[in-house]
């Protein structure tokens, strides 16, 4: 009865075409409070229903940092909650706008804001990609901070043109008299277990095609927050994709103050000896598993890098470890022909031939829309990685 | 379902089950039916605005005195394809009905925050194209601005834009709590005092034609037929994972023809970890 509860009430408020992300989970979200989106993968009522699996990934928090004053738990739409706040704060210029964000946002990452800062400075926009985008780089031209939100990575392609042959050139085709070097484009991004293909999308790559953007996805809250203020603060446009499956299920101690962590440097979260694993975004919680299932059921060390950065990327970081481990393999959701980890790949095979013991490996989406039925079978789960690996160690 | 669609398909999309016309590729509530001429919903708003003006333009080459409707919300409107939409269909006389039914909201963002002009039926002359706006809480009144609307886009050939007003009495999805950004006052008076579904019944039961016995029994039945066909389509299989790789291109390409024949591989290696007794074989 409660299954038939919880459906029917789907059925009667999903009705819109174009529902937003949420109208999957059926599930009642008053206890939510102002909540429209639920993300975290234990949605109880789909679970029962669609006797859905466990996540793909278990979220494994890094150490308390110590270096920027007090900490406080938080999960990672609060960490970025808390960055824009600590932005509104110092900045007077700084504005903030996209579609619901006024009222914190459908991830609640504006939770608060309006009421704290002003109308003027976290604002609805109308209903417009391309407007939220050209909007920001007009404000940043103009010498304030603009930090513009897509609902979601997959809505960004009506911006395409304004991030691709606006922000990113504005500097260089005006002889560096004018830039937009402030604005920062948020936007949630990556499979979420029932998303489908407008609501899992992982786009990057689209945009790392574009010398002049910096892209950015932290892997969770404590990076998300010094990340973003880097991107903030950052004199060329940023755009900085949020792993929405974490929002909730994220959850560390992070700095209350602010504080910056630096853009293009990549983070070597493990070392080890064998095999090097490339990964960012939710993909390093993966990553992180995947390396201790390699220790433990095949003895075979690995190094754990976090890009962090997509552009422009931190060769040096990535290299010197492939150097030393001579084995190199990148996952990323996305599809593989054309993703992120073909770059990688290509620049590391340039650097480092004489060093590999075995060809790159790279476990990623497959050549298809992201499928919604599908994405257990369609995501590089650990187990897709873990066999990789095996393949290189015995080539 | 007033074109025919049956009960069993919608909830086979829903569950994205083994039925689904489209696969199990789609969240629930994107619809499609070769058959009765509904295009598969995409979620990406507006992006349906320029390509009906496309179909209607075919449509119109093809002489066969038939037209297409469009429907969109009013904060989809905002988007750049309304307008491209709009403005193709005008300059290029497509037979077209354009439906926007304005209910107040896009999901948080009211109105006010959307447009300042006079709504979108206004928007009309700025490009040349009939338009009018109907009370969408008026069954009779949708219907007949509907229908007039078809008799001059196919006669005319010109698209024909109809704002029907209405409200959003419920939240925006079920994750969403719609007392965060508007009364609960002002969504019973919408509930109660113009719902369009009671002015019918009362239209009806005014004239003899419904009563309180009829709606008791139709509603239980109707609920009854619901339930059973949740039930039915929840317990159906989900599709044949290997619906993942086709329907990329018309024809399969080496390329996707390996990735399943690797994905096949791994799943026979690794079959506990992935959940195939869910699935069709
Ligand atoms: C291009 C794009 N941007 C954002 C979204 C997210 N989204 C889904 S529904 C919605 C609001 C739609 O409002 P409206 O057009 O008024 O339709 P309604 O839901 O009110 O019927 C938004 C912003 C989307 N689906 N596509
Ligand atoms: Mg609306």
């Amino acid at each position: 009865i409660t299954i038939m509860a919880a459906a029917a009430r789907f059925f009667v408020r999903g009705a819109h075409p174009k529902l937003s992300f949420s109208g999957v989970c059926a599930s009642a979200q008053r206890s939510l409070g102002a909540g429209l989106l639920k993300l975290s993968p234990s949605c109880a009522s789909r679970t029962k229903t669609h006797k859905r699996h466990a996540a793909h990934f278990t979220f494994q928090p890094d150490p308390v940092p110590t270096q920027y004053g007090p900490t406080q738990k938080m999960n990672l739409f609060q960490s970025v909650t808390s960055a824009l706040d600590n932005t509104l704060a110092s900045d007077p210029t700084a504005v903030i706008f996209g579609e619901d964000v006024a009222f914190g946002g459908v991830f609640r990452c504006t939770v608060g804001l309006r009421d704290k800062y002003g109308k003027d400075r976290v604002f609805n926009t109308p209903l417009c990609e391309q407007g939220i985008v050209g909007f920001g780089i007009g404000v940043a031209v103009a010498g304030a901070t603009a930090i513009a939100e897509i609902q979601f990575a997959d809505y960004i392609y009506p911006a395409f043109d304004q991030i691709v042959n606006e922000a990113a050139k504005y500097r260089y085709r005006s002889g560096n008299m004018f830039d937009c070097g402030n604005l920062t484009i948020r936007a949630p991004w990556g499979c979420v277990g029932h998303g489908s293909l407008y609501h899992s999308q992982s786009p990057e790559a689209f945009f790392a095609h574009c010398p002049g953007l910096k892209i950015v996805i932290p892997r969770g809250p404590v990076q998300a927050k010094g990340l973003l203020l880097s991107c903030i603060s950052d004199k060329n446009p940023c755009i900085f994709f949020e792993p929405k499956i974490l929002y909730r299920a994220a959850v560390e101690q992070v700095p209350v103050d602010a504080y910056t962590i630096p853009l293009s440097q990549a983070e070597v979260l493990q070392e080890g000896s064998d095999v090097t694993l490339v990964a960012w975004g939710t993909q390093i919680h993966v990553m992180k598993e995947v390396a201790n299932m390699a220790q433990e059921k095949l003895g075979v060390s690995c190094e754990v890098i976090d890009l962090q950065t997509i552009l422009p990327w931190d060769i040096d970081t990535v290299c010197k470890s492939v150097a030393k481990t001579g084995r190199l393999l990148i996952s990323h959701e996305a599809p593989v022909t054309g993703g992120f980890a073909a770059e990688i790949s290509s620049t590391v095979q340039e650097e480092c031939f004489l060093n590999l013991e075995a060809p790159i490996s790279r476990v990623c989406g497959y050549d298809t829309p992201f499928p919604h039925i599908f994405e257990p079978f369609y995501i590089p789960d650990k187990w897709k990685c873990l066999e990789a690996i095996k393949k290189m160690i015995n080539y | 379902m007033y074109r025919g669609f049956p009960l069993d398909l919608f909830m086979a999309q829903c569950y994205a089950n083994a039925d689904d016309l489209g696969k199990g590729r789609q969240m629930p509530v994107h619809y499609g039916s070769k058959d009765l001429n509904f295009v598969t919903i995409s979620s990406p708003l507006a992006t349906q605005i320029p390509q009906a003006a496309g179909a209607a333009y075919a449509v119109k080459r093809e002489n066969i005195n038939r037209a297409v409707i469009c429907y969109f919300g009013e904060g989809a409107a905002s988007e750049g394809d309304a307008h491209a939409g709009f403005n193709f269909s005008a300059t290029l006389e497509c037979p077209l009905i354009f439906f926007c039914r304005n209910n107040g909201y896009a999901i948080s963002t009211p109105t006010n925050e959307q447009y300042r002009g006079d709504g979108i039926a206004a928007r009309g002359p700025g490009y040349g194209m009939l338009s009018i706006r109907v009370d969408g809480n008026d069954v009779f009144a949708v219907y007949n601005a509907t229908k007039e609307a078809r008799r001059r886009a196919v006669a005319e050939n010109q698209p024909f834009l109809i704002e029907a007003m209405t409200y959003r009495i419920g939240h925006h999805s079920t994750s969403d709590d719609s007392s965060a950004y508007r009364s609960v006052d002002e969504v019973n008076y919408w509930d109660k005092q113009d719902h369009p579904i009671s002015r019918l019944r009362h239209y009806m039961t005014a004239r003899g034609w419904w009563s309180e016995d009829d709606e008791r029994s139709w509603r239980k039945q109707s609920r009854k037929t619901v339930m059973e066909a949740f039930e039915k389509a929840e317990r159906r299989l989900k599709p044949n994972p290997e619906l993942l790789f086709t329907d990329v291109y018309k024809e399969m390409t080496p390329q996707l023809d390996k990735q399943r024949e690797s994905l096949w591989r791994h799943v026979q290696q690794y079959k506990e970890h992935y959940p195939l007794d869910l699935y069709e074989k």
